[in-house]
């Protein structure tokens, strides 16, 4: 959908986790192909498996969906009508019956008429009706967060709203090689998954992506480099820019920074969060969406509750402003490298 | 709007209207025949024409990256736009969803300000800071501009009640794409008003896709204009602006005598959906280009002046490029207009009282607001 930008990436956000298969086939993929690759492998082994969303007969508006319809079959990938309230509630339905369902949402920024469905149905059919019913075999899909001008309705982050529920899993991937793996393993996860996906990257992030089939486990985070002077933990697209800012920091400010990349933001992975802390004592959180009750507010209290004694500087975070994401100050808007820079700056220096 | 004695003193022209379909209303109660001045047809023409050419500019502009945010053209869609404004007033309330440039012109934002605002400039209407999808004008009674399909209707069915409750001889019209016609908050919005008796006029702009689905394979009722029942509807042609403008006359009476009535107006987009859509990989080009020849709203108006020897095709062709010439400059002068300060980024997320640090790249430059 968006012009393909001409990024230059390093290999450490886009190359291989430890989880996946290394010295096996790969091919070149972007995260869309990487994407599409996954469903393509679900769809495959898994003959139950369906496939939905708006416009998703032709491809989907980002083309994740490309060729599906083709090789599965209409019945099995298929247009749904505008109607986000509806896709989710049918999709919570088909899972019931124990359809391996992956449901799009055209953009995280239209989650939002479906936000009952998920939040009171699908969170919560395994508690309510005492483990009779669950809808473990569904997935949704979102692209979501900055895409450079998106505007106030196609580049919002609102994984905190769905972190916050419980029933629910809440998986972003940084990359192609984790967007494959993560996604395989949220599809067969038995718990309702929220997929979001960083639209920035669909095409600007490319990696030779194993052809098998592979599982990164949800719920475990990656350390993506190993330091001992500050922890910085993020997700998805966030990363980029923190890994900017980590390479600026550690030749200007001669320090060594540990990065980790989340995977999954629910069910969090506090041991690794408060390993990494306890050695370096100064952390850092970035994401995209609102700092005013984001997921930074509750990964800083486990650091609180259980690092306490080890801290040497307030738990600094980092993320958009408390604003709805605006029109033409996206590039204010997000953390970018320099912010993050000057996080890391004040934290060491405190 | 004119009254039909004063357009036959100044000597107004005849046309009967295209074929309409109805729902639960007595079709001999819909006009069948409109009569229209040279005066308003020129003035009909030369808001489509400035639309129109709103719309193309745009898109060169958004290609050239001087609009960024997302964008949906309305070239195609124009006499509905402008037709509906010649039976309503401003004290009429409009809601739109995303596709609403021409409603923001003909609902009175003046071309520089739109252009501002889709350059995301500080003298745009919305101060740059809603871009393509978000205009308003608050004195017009234009309630937006909205980015999520659907969401404006039931906001739509609070606005009919306002009016009713302050007693105001004044309707509002929901407007939303056949993409919209099946969402859900529709028929909440649609049920409320119907039950309450709501001067509401529900406008469906049936397109014939959904984003880059199309009618068939989206709604399983294809007679659009019956799916607020019980509440009445009429389909007509979108294409007609004097089918338009009568019609919607007609309604506007008929919602503030007896509550809700729907509008389903057949049009037809000649772009994309939206700039990222080419708008030909889910239909062919030989069906747009068949459209704007069979159906074109401008065309349309083009004819029937030259038809009744009101004007010549050189001269209609000269007005054109006056149009063109004219829109181009006040895009041009937009472009020079300053960006928002950058506190403005933090403005009006709350009503008053709240205070705000900006702080700058120069700490001492920093503010508190």
């Amino acid at each position: 959908m968006q012009r393909a930008a001409t990024r230059k990436f390093s290999s450490l956000l886009f190359g291989t986790s430890p989880e996946a298969p290394s010295g096996v086939p790969a091919t070149r993929r972007t995260m869309l192909q990487s994407i599409s690759n996954a469903i393509d492998i679900t769809l495959t082994k898994d003959k139950t498996a369906c496939l939905f969303g708006e416009d998703i007969a032709f491809g989907g508006v980002f083309r994740v969906a490309e060729g599906l319809r083709q090789k599965h079959g209409e019945n099995r990938v298929f247009n749904t009508p505008l109607c986000e309230q509806g896709i989710a509630g049918f999709a919570i339905g088909l899972s019931a019956i124990g359809i391996t369902t992956i449901a799009e949402i055209q953009f995280a920024d239209y989650i939002f008429p479906a936000f009952d469905q998920i939040v009171n149905e699908a969170a919560k059919y395994r508690y309510r009706s005492g483990g009779q019913f669950n809808v473990g075999s569904l997935l949704i899909r979102a692209p979501y967060g900055a895409v450079d001008h998106g505007a106030l309705y196609h580049s919002q982050s609102p994984e905190a709203y769905f972190a916050h529920t419980p029933g629910l899993k809440v998986v972003i991937p940084r990359g192609p090689i984790q967007a494959k793996g993560l996604l395989l393993a949220s599809i067969r996860d038995q718990n309702p998954v929220l997929f979001f996906e960083p639209k920035m990257l669909y095409r600007s992030a490319v990696a030779d992506v194993p052809n098998e089939d592979y599982e990164i486990p949800l719920g475990k985070a990656e350390i993506l480099k190993e330091g001992k002077d500050i922890t910085l933990i993020g997700y998805g697209l966030q990363l980029v820019h923190m890994e900017k800012a980590m390479i600026r920091a550690e030749k200007e400010l001669k320090i060594s920074c540990e990065l980790i990349d989340l995977r999954t933001i629910s069910p969090l992975d506090r041991e690794t969060i408060i390993d990494s802390v306890k050695k370096t004592g100064r952390v850092l959180i970035a994401h995209e969406a609102p700092k005013f009750g984001g997921f930074a507010g509750e990964i800083a209290t486990i650091i609180n509750e259980n690092c306490f004694l080890h801290l040497e500087a307030p738990i600094h975070r980092v993320c958009g402003w408390d604003t709805p994401f605006p029109l033409v100050f996206e590039k204010m808007y997000y953390p970018d490298e320099h912010r993050i820079f000057e996080g890391i700056k004040s934290t060491i220096n405190f | 709007m004119l009254t039909r004695f004063s357009r036959r003193l100044i000597g107004a022209h005849k046309f009967s209207l295209p074929d309409i379909k109805t729902h639960n209303i007595d079709p001999k109660l819909v006009p069948t025949e409109a009569e229209s001045t040279k005066d308003e047809l020129m003035k009909y023409l030369t808001d489509m024409m400035t639309i129109r050419r709103l719309e193309i500019l745009a898109d060169d502009l958004y290609k050239n990256e001087k609009i960024r945010g997302f964008c949906h053209l309305s070239d195609g869609q124009e006499a509905i736009a402008v037709g509906m404004e010649a039976a309503v007033t401003y004290e009429d309330s409009l809601i739109t969803a995303y596709r609403d440039h021409g409603n923001a012109y003909m609902r009175g934002i003046s071309l520089d300000h739109i252009f501002a605002e889709l350059f995301g400039k500080a003298s745009g209407s919305s101060k740059g800071k809603g871009g393509s999808m978000h205009f308003y004008h608050k004195e017009h009674s234009f309630y937006g501009g909205n980015g999520i399909v659907g969401a404006q209707c039931a906001i739509g069915a609070g606005l009919a009640f306002a009016l009713k409750y302050k007693k105001k001889p004044n309707v509002a019209l929901i407007l939303f794409g056949d993409g919209a016609s099946a969402q859900g908050q529709l028929y909440e919005a649609s049920n409320m008003a119907e039950l309450w008796k709501l001067p509401a006029i529900f406008v469906c702009e049936n397109n014939l896709y959904g984003m880059g689905t199309p009618i068939e394979k989206a709604s399983a009722n294809l007679e659009l204009y019956t799916k607020g029942h019980p509440s009445p509807g009429i389909k007509i042609d979108g294409q007609n602006i004097l089918a338009v403008r009568e019609t919607f006359h007609f309604a506007k009476d008929y919602a503030l005598k007896n509550g809700p009535i729907w509008i389903e107006c057949a049009t037809y987009r000649y772009h994309g959906h939206s700039m990222s859509d080419p708008g030909v990989s889910y239909r062919k080009r030989d069906e747009i280009t068949a459209a704007r020849a069979a159906k074109d709203p401008i065309q349309k108006v083009k004819d029937w002046l030259i038809e009744k020897n009101e004007a010549t095709e050189e001269e209609l062709d000269k007005m054109e490029k006056n149009i063109r010439k004219k829109v181009l400059e006040i895009a041009n002068k937009a472009k020079e207009e300053p960006w928002p300060d950058h506190k403005e980024l933090f403005t009006d997320v709350y009503g008053p009282g709240r205070k705000y640090f900006y702080r700058n790249i120069e700490f001492k430059n920093s503010t508190m607001f």
